[in-house]
């Protein structure tokens, strides 16, 4: 069977891989997304502490035998923990100046984190095995369907919806939108923003090492697993438009969708398509597809 | 109390002092200071390393131009260094064209793409423009990765230096430096004129109070457009002669690592300063040169010093030491 001359085999499997790299996509930019919101920061650690997260669950292996499920909560925990460091540590002091500042800073933080990790393992990936619960696959007739790669798709997919719908729906989540707005009034209300600030760098990050975990049995453990992908999701986020929750979910696994067809039918454009769709939407939407202010 | 102070957004970055048409005398013994330093140099230290730093300094001043006195940070810089790279290299080495040609044809090339790349960005701002910026580049360095012409991983190499205007016999090593320090010298003084002109004047409005600006009559976006093209091709000058010294043009100019390292240079020597780039490149260069034996250390040290700059060291080298002589440097 064959779709516009490719064999659905081909095309079905490419959709496989692009919605894999979409819920990557769409995990970073969603943690990108509410710190951007509350923070005014571009987090460039984002792909470092997300190559964190999957060195941890690397670590808790092999040091700890602690397996693939207790680190979905370990990894997170402990680059949270890195995240509320880095925040009161650092980034604190820069929110009285302009925001580029982060940017720069955090572009630091990455450089270092990478350096430390380059340093220690070298460029090559470390092999993470699937859990025994996630091996093997389904067929489904027109394709093969690994179990863990299904898995990873419904987790993140999960994970995202979650969040978007603490942050929409919930009292808690209405806070943090309220001192996105106008974090002076919300303090004035009695609600604690500092805090809140620093707990939010810590989720959004925690985001970041969770994607990290999911990816460690697909891509291995590579200290400079985060560094180009990092990039990528930073025009997935513009594309979506800064600081929007659903909109980071939505464009980040359709973009990986995109990616992934045109693999199957222009090889050449599959890496620059995502910043051509970006220029696009730029000249078109200049505030992304579904942000509301540039 | 009726003088407008506020500013957009939080207190920006280290505003470059612009003083009226006047050159003020420190300044200018400070570049005669300069220029001496650099002609004794190459019969003190390794010429190439000098070159190197000299091209990097180059494009240090560009970048500045930009965030210094239009306050905006391009963090995609490195697409106009590295494709002027590959237009210089390829053009000496398959149409065989003369250095000094080369050299224009990769200058002319960036400002082309600053001028696709600037039309669609300018608009936007802050972080917004960085990120934007970053991602075309990185466009660049993919369309770079796979075209044929550029060798892929491979660069273009062995590009050929031969003699300039016909005269200058460029595989001679001091006659080489001294072509790369007049071209330097160059692109300085055309960054020095344009702060210090009426236009640059222009750009410190918008940057300080853009809608003020605009409603004097001046029209800000073809002002920043201007400076974004300006600061391009002088980074496509750099690019360019930086092809013709190492006669080679490799994918590490176009990577993002390198829109980082001249931010780096920019910031270590001090945003918005006059000689700061040009302090911050060789010392960022002499620092590699040092660490390249270490591998990833080069990275951490980087890092470092980014971190160290953000959080305690804003007015860099020059800034500081400018403020120590209370003279703008």
């Amino acid at each position: 069977m064959t779709v516009f001359g490719v064999p659905t085999q081909a095309l079905f499997g490419q959709l496989l891989i692009g919605l894999i790299n979409g819920a990557f996509y769409a995990m970073l930019s969603l943690g990108l997304s509410v710190i951007f919101g509350l923070l005014n920061i571009i987090n460039f650690a984002h792909g470092a502490l997300y190559m964190m997260g999957a060195f941890v669950a690397y670590f808790a292996l092999q040091w700890a035998g602690l397996g693939y499920w207790a680190s979905l909560v370990i990894a997170p925990l402990v680059v949270g923990l890195v995240g509320l460091v880095l925040e009161r540590t650092m980034l604190k002091r820069l929110y009285h100046l302009d925001h580029l500042y982060g940017l720069l800073l955090t572009f630091g933080v990455a450089l270092v984190i990478q350096g430390v990790f380059r340093n220690e393992f070298g460029s090559s990936g470390l092999p993470y095995v699937i859990p025994a619960q996630l091996q093997g696959g389904y067929n489904l007739g027109f394709m093969f369907l690994p179990v863990y790669r299904a898995w990873v798709i419904v987790f993140s997919l999960l994970i995202c919806l979650t969040t978007w719908y603490v942050i929409e729906r919930t009292r808690l989540g209405s806070y943090l939108r309220a001192a996105t707005e106008n974090p002076a009034l919300v303090q004035a209300f009695g609600i604690n923003v500092p805090r809140m600030i620093t707990l939010t760098y810590g989720f959004g990050v925690a985001l970041a090492a969770l994607a990290g975990v999911l990816a460690a049995p697909i891509y291995q453990v590579n200290p400079l697993m985060g560094a180009d992908l990092i990039i990528v999701v930073f025009a997935v986020v513009v594309i979506g438009g800064m600081g929007s929750i659903m909109g980071s979910i939505v464009t980040g696994f359709a973009l990986g969708v995109v990616e992934g067809f045109t693999k199957v039918f222009y090889p050449e454009a599959s890496n620059t398509v995502i910043f051509v769709i970006m220029a696009v939407v730029l000249l078109i939407r200049p505030a992304g597809l579904f942000g509301r202010t540039a | 109390m009726s003088t407008v102070t506020a500013k957009p957004g939080a207190a920006a970055l280290p505003a470059a002092e612009l003083t009226a048409s006047r050159i003020p005398a420190h300044q200018v013994v400070a570049f005669g200071i300069m220029t001496g330093l650099l002609v004794v140099a190459p019969f003190v230290i390794y010429p190439v390393f000098l070159m190197k730093a000299l091209c990097f300094a180059l494009f240090a001043c560009a970048f500045n131009l930009l965030i210094g006195y239009v306050g905006l940070l391009s963090f995609g810089h490195a697409a106009f260094l590295g494709s002027a790279g590959y237009a210089s290299a390829h053009s000496a080495k398959v149409w065989g064209f003369p250095p000094e040609l080369a050299i224009l044809f990769g200058t002319a090339v960036a400002a082309v793409l600053g001028i696709a790349i600037g039309a669609v960005t300018i608009r936007s701002r802050g972080i917004y423009f960085a990120n934007i910026t970053l991602a075309f580049a990185q466009m660049i360095f993919f369309f770079s990765l796979q075209a044929k012409f550029t060798g892929g991983e491979d660069g273009i190499q062995a590009v050929p230096r031969g003699t300039f205007l016909g005269l200058l016999d460029l595989r001679q090593m001091y006659v080489l430096y001294f072509v790369v320090l007049a071209i330097f010298l160059l692109g300085f003084l055309v960054v020095y004129r344009a702060i210090h002109s009426p236009f640059g004047q222009v750009l410190k409005a918008v940057r300080e109070n853009e809608p003020r600006a605009v409603s004097l009559g001046y029209r800000a976006e073809h002002y920043k457009l201007i400076a974004f093209v300006l600061s391009a091709t002088l980074s496509g000058l750099a690019g360019g002669t930086k092809a013709i010294v190492f006669q080679l043009a490799s994918l590490t100019d176009v990577h993002w690592t390198m829109s980082g390292e001249v931010v780096l240079m920019t910031l270590l020597g001090g945003l918005g300063t006059v000689f700061g780039p040009v302090v911050g490149a060789f010392i960022l260069i002499a620092l590699e040169n040092y660490l390249a034996q270490l591998g990833a250390w080069v990275t951490i040290v980087q890092g470092a010093i980014f971190i160290v700059c953000v959080l305690t060291f804003r007015r860099g080298v020059v800034g500081e030491l400018g403020r120590l002589l209370r003279k703008p440097l």
